[in-house]
């Protein structure tokens, strides 16, 4: 298969400075996102995941700019996003739309829904009058499942599910090829979830959408999803295609996580690996693997030597002493 | 069964009278918890799943909150019927609740130890260095490493789980008989999640207590409950023991809920959506409340509401069409033999 690379990530780094006394000196970083490497191809869905504090959340915002990244590179379609001025980046930002978690927080309420999807729309330039913009309007709020009658209403109007579908027709508005999804589902309904699931694969198959879909609920990240990436602590610990990764997870992180999910079956059994301990604060992350305080196979150079990231064969990357060792 | 039940609702109905109408909570539930067993309540938002818990707990603000008719029956006593001052009693010694949120049940500006001590102090006759080594005791039970330093802590100083496992010792300090546990893992990771759950788990054979569980994932019920009332709109739609709700729902919104999850286990390239959205609470459809939603509604189901049944021994369902969701079932089965 030829796969075509859309973006390529190369040791993106985000530090946010921690400040104290009274110069407001910075005392220390945290470090939300440090160094990650990974790339999306074209038309395909990269599932990210993590526990909260991981840093995806962070990694989603800095690849599109929504954040300063601090050190590294991102590629999008050859240009590195990273060196472009202000008017080019908005230029670019016509490729790259976000869905965000909240479908509450995320809409203007003092805004009609045709403004709010007409919006892009205007500051791209994409309509050339008012007539044409609201024939867009019209058409995209369609594509998504909202009829014409929403067009004049507010975001109070409508229910949990039926917002999101307007942050979609949104992000949809300028015709993007990248949506970075941040946890667009969580704050649904269960029963509404799965509305807005297969809205989202539909519109990737007719559009050829390229998906970076960021969530904590492995379930629906194996649904969606063609490859997964998992973070803990600002750091990848394994990237593989999805069923290599829920069939033969190599990181002791990934197959505790795994492990950990409850299954809708009282009749499964799960060999469950409990972890003990929380997630360690990133402003002062564990030395050598971030991992190494909760592994259940942490052995001495674990708390030495940060293990390195690579590729395992066909594109199954981890970052393990356990696995440089065999 | 023999075995003497611990609680018994009968018929329970809260309403909520607002300015804009009257909001039927929950309208008309009956179920029991036998010691020892947990109960599963699964929901989505608004199904008056915690309204219930709170019904029980005698923690419905009134006004606007009421609770209509019916009965809960605990040792013998109609708490529906029982003063403030009875209940005060109850709560944290006979029944304890843990809540979604820790950071918000706990009290920011009282040290976890104060608070735990606090219905220790209320409830048993121990004097105040007595109660802060049940405080630490307790801490030791629920896991939390170093008790005796993390006593004198105040919550911001703990994490999601560590605070949640504070609520659990504060709940469990007196021994209660019943647990009530409102969506206890929702706010917290998978892996944080999986530590309470098998806590929770081993406490209940510790401490013979039971457990009320009520949550909207669909996953953490399999894992715990023996029996579980799935909740749509103020009313139990399916009421049954686990194995039989998993292997045979036999109400289309149960069957529609597990067919809109994906699951982990096994793979599907579509999920089946449940359309449309759950009913204003002040808007409610004449009959079955899940009628605007079910692919079998008929005329029937949109005139009268139907009402819990027993179709099988220990299996209840309010629904006109169970033989309809039989039917589809068969077809999906085809289905999947030819392929």
């Amino acid at each position: 298969m030829t796969e075509e690379r859309l973006l390529e990530i190369k040791n993106l780094k985000k530090y946010f400075p921690v400040k104290a006394g009274v110069f407001r000196r910075t005392v220390a970083h945290v470090k939300a996102v440090d160094d990650i490497s990974f790339h999306i191809n074209k038309g395909e869905t990269l599932g990210l995941v993590g526990e909260s504090g991981c840093g995806k959340s962070t990694a989603g915002r800095t690849i599109l700019r929504l954040l300063e990244a601090t050190e590294g590179e991102i590629t999008f379609e050859g240009q590195n996003l990273l060196e472009l001025d202000k008017r080019e980046l908005r230029e670019m930002r016509k490729e790259m739309q976000i869905i965000f978690q909240d479908p509450y927080a995320s809409l203007n309420p003092r805004m009609t829904v045709a403004d709010i999807v007409g919006e892009p729309i205007d500051i791209h330039g994409l309509a050339a009058n008012k007539k044409e913009r609201n024939e867009r309007v019209t058409e995209i709020l369609d594509t998504v499942g909202l009829g014409t009658e929403y067009m004049k209403r507010y975001p109070h109007e409508f229910s949990g599910g039926q917002r999101q579908r307007i942050g979609v027709a949104r992000a949809l508005a300028v015709d993007p090829s990248l949506i970075i999804a941040d946890e667009p589902v969580s704050a649904l309904d269960v029963s509404i979830q799965a509305q807005v699931i297969n809205l989202m694969q539909d519109l990737q198959k007719d559009f050829s959408l390229t998906y970076l879909f960021i969530a904590h609920d492995l379930s629906v990240v194996k649904h969606i999803s063609d490859r997964v990436a998992v973070m803990y602590l600002g750091k990848l610990v394994e990237v593989a295609d999805k069923q290599k990764l829920f069939d033969d997870p190599k990181h002791p992180y990934t197959q505790s996580l795994l492990s950990a999910i409850p299954v809708a079956d009282p009749t499964y059994k799960s060999d469950r690996i409990i972890l003990e301990g929380d997630v360690p604060s990133p402003v002062n992350p564990p030395s050598g693997c971030r991992f190494h305080p909760r592994c259940p196979y942490a052995m001495e150079i674990c708390s030495e030597v940060e293990p390195e990231y690579k590729d395992y064969g066909e594109g199954h990357y981890a970052a393990c002493h356990l696995l440089e060792q065999e | 069964m023999s075995k003497e039940k611990l609680i018994d609702v009968k018929n329970l109905a809260t309403y909520f009278h607002t300015e804009e109408g009257t909001v039927k909570a929950v309208d008309g539930v009956s179920f029991e918890i036998y010691p020892g067993e947990t109960l599963g309540v699964v929901g989505e938002s608004g199904c008056g799943k915690s309204v219930t818990s709170l019904s029980i707990m005698r923690l419905i603000e009134s006004p606007p909150g009421k609770i209509e008719r019916g009965e809960i029956i605990f040792n013998n006593k109609d708490l529906t019927k029982s003063t403030q001052k009875d209940m005060r009693k109850i709560r944290g010694n006979d029944i304890s609740m843990i809540f979604q949120e820790p950071m918000t049940s706990l009290n920011p500006v009282y040290t976890v130890g104060d608070q735990i001590m606090e219905a220790i102090l209320i409830h048993k006759d121990v004097n105040k260095k007595q109660a802060r080594q049940e405080a630490i005791d307790m801490l030791t039970k629920v896991g939390i490493p170093l008790p005796e330093q993390r006593v004198d802590e105040y919550p911001h100083q703990l994490s999601g789980g560590m605070r949640q496992r504070v609520m659990i010792a504060m709940a469990l300090s007196c021994d209660p008989q019943l647990l009530i546990a409102d969506e206890p893992t929702t706010a917290l990771d998978v892996t944080i999640q999986a530590q309470i759950l098998e806590l929770m788990n081993g406490l209940k054979d510790q401490f013979g207590m039971a457990i009320m569980m009520i949550t909207h994932d669909l996953g953490v019920i399999a894992e715990v409950s023996d029996r579980v009332a799935v909740m749509y709109a103020g009313k139990i739609v399916e009421y049954t023991d686990v194995e039989t709700l998993y292997a045979n729902p036999k109400h289309p919104y149960t069957w529609g809920l597990m067919h809109s999850i994906p699951h982990i286990e096994k793979d599907v390239d579509r999920l089946q959506a449940i359309p449309g959205s759950v009913p204003n609470p002040l808007d409610f459809p004449q009959g079955c409340k899940y009628n605007t939603r079910c692919p079998f509604a008929t005329d029937k189901c949109r005139e009268i509401e139907p009402e819990i049944e027993e179709i099988e021994e220990g299996h209840q369902v309010a629904c006109w069409h169970v033989d309809k969701l039989e039917e589809a079932k068969a077809k999906e089965k085809k289905k999947k033999e030819k392929k």
